[in-house]
């Protein structure tokens, strides 16, 4: 595991309008682990995860990621998977990542098939997104994020009305992918199933992070 | 506070201009032999146009600057570009020389340096973000002149051509760039965007762009409209023109007084909107 | 605008003929903009056909003038199509994480508005010939660069302007206020354009250099400002 922080976050701020979603967010990262993000609606989470994504720009402070604060730069090295699936329903799921993979210069099927039976998801589907149940959806969703085959991970809630089972198979892959040295950044409510998993929890309340611990204390677990 | 005490020293005076300049217009311009006291309304129409038209190309300028200042190269390039422009004018104007007939070659010369002028007068002066809050301020203010124009022209028309309007090259692209800025306007009140800005300066730059295109569209067509009377046919009686000038200096002194004031409060509420902000990330709060 | 200096990212190629084949696949599956597209511009032709009844001269002088409004508010539905559909599922979110180029995303776009409007276009004209009695006097195949240089006019500044009032409140209403004004003097050029070769009376010339001219400089303007209107959040 390398000790040199993959991200480091100084003083972040993010208004939108007069509400402020990330009140001066101040932390470090080590790359080749798994963080859990904790904390209720409203706290920040999803908003520091679109800040590491490049998707939107801090009020100020700095974000530097692998070294760079020109986050464009790391683009292709970022996964992102955001609440919403990111996907085509008019579009079978190998259309998707066929159209995806485009986007990253990825140009052979092989890769979006073998990308969508690792999420556990059966390449020859033809059926259009829009029929896929929801569970699905997020596995493909996950499968879009990992395309590029990037060094972080950003997951905003992907086990949200997946099944216990298939959300099970889902944390054994993203172990597998921590070992084979990626950083990831979960953000759930479902903590339970990364308990013994993560290597850190993070809580976020009102826009700041409050604290840092190596586990998940019984009295958080639902 | 220095804006308290000068504010209403400045009033004073503008209101002493304007009413120095209305009697002026209306009672020691001589009258027109022609059309009669309804030539008056052109004391009011063409300081009006003016007016306007510089208060939008402030705003044009205060965009460009908005989105080219937080990136270095496109800064350098555009300060070039100005500073190429203001020499090109000069040399067109004195060396090359392809203007009609009654065009002064020196007040070509004094447009171009104006302009490069301008760039870098409001350069100096305002930080990058207020541009934006001067590039506000002139398009509503513009809008509230360039209706005047708009107004008044055909009050002036009707009596003299016969009929309201003509889409003569003039008189449309006034039009259009009054419904380019009020829809710049409608563009910054409708924005749901943390970057407003940004699309506001976008869309003016886009509104500059499609005027010269309106211009020359209308171009060939015979246009209707006198002559401009600076640097056009140089036909206006000498007191005439006194008189049309003491009224542009009184408009653009009254432009500017609103301006200052319409500014300030923008700062204000900005300044406001900030320490709100500010608040909100200071206070402990509960989750929403 | 925001191009960073000495970026380390491998740009992928081909990113605008997948997005272009993309957006033509989906809008192939659901029609949903060609369907609105035709449906209104019949309609346009029917009732303004229906209300004044002209002769062939009276055509000539007019018809210049019907086609492209109609085809402009045809266009106008299409253009709020192409980025909803991006905004569904927040697609978007999608493209701006990876690093293909803002600029490919719009000259797609763009593109395939440009293809959606001339299909429109080709399907209409004989229904126009067939209602207005129309015969140019003109060149007629002047028409054709006339009709071409048009379109893109309308659908380059219409795909930027559909992108920058994706970020305002009532999106559908705020596209032609931003669009029309900018675009009279394209439509101007066109309509003129048209009736002179209708009427063949004029030469359209000056009005085709003119679109060439509004094209060239709203598309250099479209592509140095459009990575600015995708990243404002």
């Amino acid at each position: 595991m390398d000790a040199s922080p993959i991200i480091t976050l100084i003083a972040v701020v993010k208004h939108f309008g007069r509400f402020a979603a990330l009140r001066g967010v101040s932390a470090e990262f080590a790359s080749g682990r798994l963080y859990t993000i904790l904390g209720d609606n409203g706290a920040g989470k999803t908003t520091l995860l679109r800040v590491l994504a490049g998707l939107a720009h801090p009020t100020s402070g700095g974000v530097s990621i692998l070294g760079t604060t020109e986050l464009r730069s790391v683009c292709q090295e970022l996964g992102y998977m955001a609440h919403p699936s990111l996907l085509y329903d008019e579009m079978s799921g190998m259309e998707n990542l066929r159209y995806f993979g485009h986007l990253y210069g990825i140009k052979d099927d092989s890769r979006c098939a073998a990308n969508m039976t690792a999420v556990g998801l059966d390449a020859a589907l033809t059926r259009p997104v829009a029929q896929y149940s929801q569970g699905m959806r997020q596995r493909l969703s996950l499968a879009r994020a990992l395309l590029n085959d990037p060094k972080l991970l950003l997951l905003d809630e992907p086990f949200s009305n997946v099944d216990g089972g298939s959300a099970r198979e889902m944390v054994t892959l993203l172990c597998r992918m921590r070992s084979a040295g990626k950083t990831i950044f979960v953000v759930t409510h479902q903590t339970y199933l990364l308990e013994g998993v993560a290597d850190e929890f993070v809580r976020m309340k009102a826009g700041q992070i409050t604290n840092r611990t190596r586990e998940l204390r019984p009295v958080e677990t639902r | 506070m220095k804006m308290k005490r000068i504010f209403p020293i400045l009033a004073l005076l503008t209101a002493v201009l304007l009413s120095f300049a209305l009697y002026e217009a209306l009672v020691a311009a001589p009258t027109e032999q022609t059309m009669g006291n309804v030539q008056r309304i052109f004391y009011y129409h063409v300081p009006s146009a003016w007016t306007a038209f510089l208060l939008f190309f402030i705003n044009f300028v205060c965009s460009i600057q908005y989105l080219v200042r937080p990136n270095p190269v496109a800064d350098k390039v555009t300060n070039w570009t100005v500073i190429a422009i203001g020499i090109a004018t000069c040399i067109v104007a004195f060396v090359i020389r392809p203007l009609p007939e009654a065009m002064e070659p020196s007040s070509v010369a004094t447009t171009g340096l104006a302009i490069t002028g301008l760039y870098f007068l409001i350069k100096k002066y305002f930080s990058q973000s207020r541009t934006d809050a001067l590039a506000v301020v002139s398009a509503e203010v513009g809008v509230v002149f360039c209706t005047v124009v708009l107004v008044t022209g055909p009050l002036w028309a009707r009596p003299v051509w016969g009929i309201w309007w003509t889409w003569d090259v003039r008189l449309t692209s006034t039009l259009v760039l009054w419904l380019i800025y009020i829809s710049y306007l409608m563009l910054r009140r409708f924005s749901t965007s943390g970057q407003t800005p940004v699309l506001a300066a976008v869309l003016a730059i886009f509104g500059a762009l499609d005027v010269p295109l309106v211009y020359f569209s209308i171009w060939i067509f015979r246009t209707q409209h006198p002559q401009p009377v600076i640097g056009g046919g140089g036909s206006i009686d000498p007191r005439m023109l006194h008189v049309l000038l003491i009224n542009w200096l009184a408009f653009l002194c009254f432009a500017a007084l609103v301006c200052w004031s319409r500014y300030r409060l923008e700062i204000l509420q900005r300044d406001v909107e900030e320490t709100q902000a500010l608040e909100a990330l200071l206070e402990p709060r509960s989750s929403r | 605008m925001n191009k960073s200096s000495g970026v380390a990212y491998r740009v992928p190629s081909g990113v605008t003929g997948a997005t272009l084949a993309k957006d033509l696949r989906l809008e192939w599956r659901s029609k949903d903009a060609l369907n609105s597209m035709l449906f209104f511009s019949l309609l346009v032709v029917v009732v303004f056909s229906f209300s004044f009844d002209p002769n062939a001269e009276e055509s000539r002088q007019i018809a210049g003038g019907l086609v492209w409004v109609a085809f402009l508010f045809a266009a106008v539905v299409a253009l709020n199509q192409t980025w909803a559909r991006e905004l569904r599922n927040h697609v978007l979110d999608a493209y701006r994480v990876s690093p293909a180029p803002a600029n490919s995303l719009f000259l797609a776009k763009a593109l395939g508005n440009f293809i959606f409007v001339a299909v429109l276009e080709i399907l209409m004209t004989p229904l126009f010939i067939m209602f207005y009695k129309l015969r140019p006097l003109g060149p007629a195949w002047q028409l054709i660069p006339v009709a071409a240089l048009g379109t893109w006019a309308l659908v380059v500044n219409g795909t930027f302007f559909a992108a920058i009032s994706l970020r305002t409140r009532s999106r559908e209403i705020m596209l032609p206020l931003l669009l029309f004004p900018v675009s009279i003097p394209a439509l101007l050029a066109m309509v003129n354009a048209t009736t002179a070769i209708l009427t063949g009376q004029l030469s359209a010339r000056f009005w085709i250099v003119l679109l060439t001219t509004y094209d060239v400089v709203f598309t250099i303007a479209c592509l140095l400002l459009f990575e600015l209107v995708l990243n404002a959040e």
